[in-house]
């Protein structure tokens, strides 16, 4: 783990109204991290109660050293990281939690994301693709409310085209592809035996609703929650979801930061 | 003329424990002393103070835990902690290595649970001192009820004195008539030392949601918002009441600390700002040192309770 307190922004770019890519530079942090780990960014130093934000890592550039975040703008802390301009500084602090594994043995792997939880799954994919393991099948089903808002499907196409499987995408609206929720995708690939290994990430809806789809077609699976976080280290114990399911046991917690982000997807209780 | 190479003198004694530095942790912001590690040589600490401990594990409150207010955090951990016999057989070992005061602070439901998780403690060389959280506003059945009565307060001091010879430091309650009255009766009890203070009572609410934020409902602020609030509890029970006083409450900088140390504070805690800037510590211990430097103080203890007797 490396306190960066100076790391340079490469670039901010909107994406889509309300959605920043983010891309610092951070060689260390960069060349060390792994899908499914996160950040802690500072913001705004000069306010100086203000909680640092978990941003999982987007994609990396390992060569210019560089890392990006994809996020939304959904309160304080991202309204004011999204007015950060080029070559601006970012006191950063990661990589941070555990990352996605792929078990010995899986081969049939399945991408699901609900909106922006794509962030920490592209990282996984672009691995995946480096890795040039065809042995690999996989599926990559990406959710949005709009096509306006559904991003990164041309990129994950060619990213993964040397791959089995193949993209498909999902709308609320029905303005591109599949019209509904993105996790009718999911069944149809885990009824038709498509995917034994399934990463997943998005509004917590969707992730109850696809764990619960795993555990119905009998697959495994791996997602990154989030939960309201301080230190990122493990040591406030504010991040906390609880593992145990069963209603009248003592609660079990695990800390997202350090036990997670990452969990399987039968660990979490939703 | 005055040299600014010349060191200052930093150390502190509180209830007859060495303090290198009056530079410590808030128990609940720290861990159990060395997750910091990795960013704060520890050894350069004055002491640490840990998460509370109770008698059994304990698994702490629903989430969400924490919110984010204005200059300040609420939060409702609900003492999550291994229990003492875990913490003793799994963490403490591990702190050996730490070349400060290691400071563990209780929590519990009765009075004998201190008391027990006291002398369970109290057999480690290893811990300096131990603080009575008395006062955590979040726990149901717990801390508080002893925290804002006198007489309550009092007896649970007297069980943890009667079986310990350890220090004993009691953090006090904010939320209560008058903090002397209550600093007055650990006082009298025996307590060696105060910290003070802990967390305000308060709570948020989701107005999309029409609901509580917190998963407990209520919690406790920390940070910025509350130090002036600390600051004068710090200073009227400094006037009142002849204890040492560790003083926190929204600590993020050198002048913050040293607010608290001319209010009457002997040794000062940084909480909340370790999850915002995690060499906070350390970065307060050198402003202090610059601030004496500069200003020719030869000695941190010239600087209690400073503000009492204004130049």
């Amino acid at each position: 783990m490396i306190h960066n307190p100076k790391a340079r922004i490469v670039s901010q770019k909107m994406i889509f109204p309300g959605c920043c890519l983010l891309t610092i530079s951070s060689p260390d942090i960069s060349r060390t991290a792994k899908p499914g780990q996160f950040i802690q960014v500072r913001i705004l130093p000069l306010l100086d109660s203000t909680l640092r934000r978990p941003f999982s890592i987007h994609r990396v550039d390992r060569e210019e050293g560089e890392l990006s975040l994809l996020y939304r703008v959904v309160g304080r802390g991202t309204a004011l990281l999204s007015m950060e301009k080029e070559n601006n500084f970012l006191d950063i602090i990661g990589p941070l939690g555990n990352g996605f594994t792929i078990p010995e043995g899986k081969k049939k792997l399945a991408i699901a994301a609900g909106g922006i939880g794509i962030a920490p799954l592209f990282f996984l994919l672009q691995e995946l693709a480096q890795s040039r393991n065809k042995d690999f099948s996989i599926y990559t089903l990406l959710g949005a409310r709009t096509s306006e808002e559904l991003i990164l499907a041309d990129e994950i196409t060619s990213l993964t085209d040397s791959f089995s499987g193949g993209v498909k995408v999902a709308t609320d609206d029905g303005t591109v592809g599949h019209s509904g929720p993105v996790t009718e995708l999911l069944e149809e690939v885990l009824a038709n035996r498509l995917a034994e290994m399934v990463y997943f990430c998005g509004p917590r809806d969707f992730l109850r609703v696809s764990a619960a789809m795993l555990e119905k077609y009998g697959a495994a699976g791996q997602l990154s929650i989030e939960e309201r976080m301080a230190c990122g280290i493990g040591a406030c114990y504010s991040c906390v979801c609880r593992t145990n399911r069963k209603k009248g046991e003592q609660p079990v917690y695990k800390r997202v930061c350090l036990d997670g982000p990452v969990f399987y997807s039968n660990e979490v209780a939703f | 003329m005055k040299s600014l190479q010349e060191e200052p003198n930093l150390a502190v004694e509180i209830a007859g424990v060495k303090f290198k530095n009056p530079i410590v942790t808030a128990s609940g912001t720290f861990g159990f002393g060395k997750e910091y590690s990795v960013f704060v040589n520890l050894s350069q600490l004055g002491g640490i103070v840990l998460k509370s401990l109770t008698l059994q594990p304990c698994p702490g409150n629903p989430p969400p835990r924490i919110f984010e207010t204005s200059s300040g955090l609420l939060n409702s951990i609900g003492l999550e902690n291994p229990g003492v016999d875990n913490f003793i057989k799994f963490y403490l070992p591990g702190l050996k290595e730490i070349q400060t005061n290691i400071i563990a602070s209780i929590a519990g439901g009765a009075a004998e649970e201190y008391a027990a998780v006291a002398g369970r403690l109290g057999e480690s060389e290893l811990v300096s001192a131990l603080e009575l959280n008395i006062s955590c506003p979040n726990v149901k059945h717990g801390g508080m009820q002893f925290g804002v009565s006198p007489s309550a307060s009092a007896e649970v001091v007297k069980s943890v004195k009667s079986i310990t010879n350890k220090p004993v430091i009691v953090k006090l309650s904010p939320n209560v008539t008058s903090i002397v009255e209550i600093a007055r009766s650990v006082a009298a009890a025996g307590a060696d030392a105060l910290s003070m203070i802990n967390t305000l009572a308060g709570m948020a609410i989701d107005v999309y949601r029409r609901r509580p934020v917190l998963g407990n409902i209520k919690g406790g602020l920390s940070g910025p918002a509350i130090k002036p609030v600390a600051v004068g509890a710090v200073w009227d029970v400094y006037r009142e009441v002849d204890l040492p006083i560790i003083g926190m409450g929204g600590i993020t900088c050198a002048r913050d600390a040293l607010e608290f140390i001319m209010a009457g504070a002997r040794a000062v805690a940084a909480g909340t700002v370790n999850f915002i800037n995690p060499e906070a510590t350390i970065n307060i211990l050198e402003g202090i040192t610059l601030f004496l430097k500069e200003n020719g103080i030869k000695d941190i203890n010239d600087l209690v309770g400073a503000a009492h007797n204004p130049i």
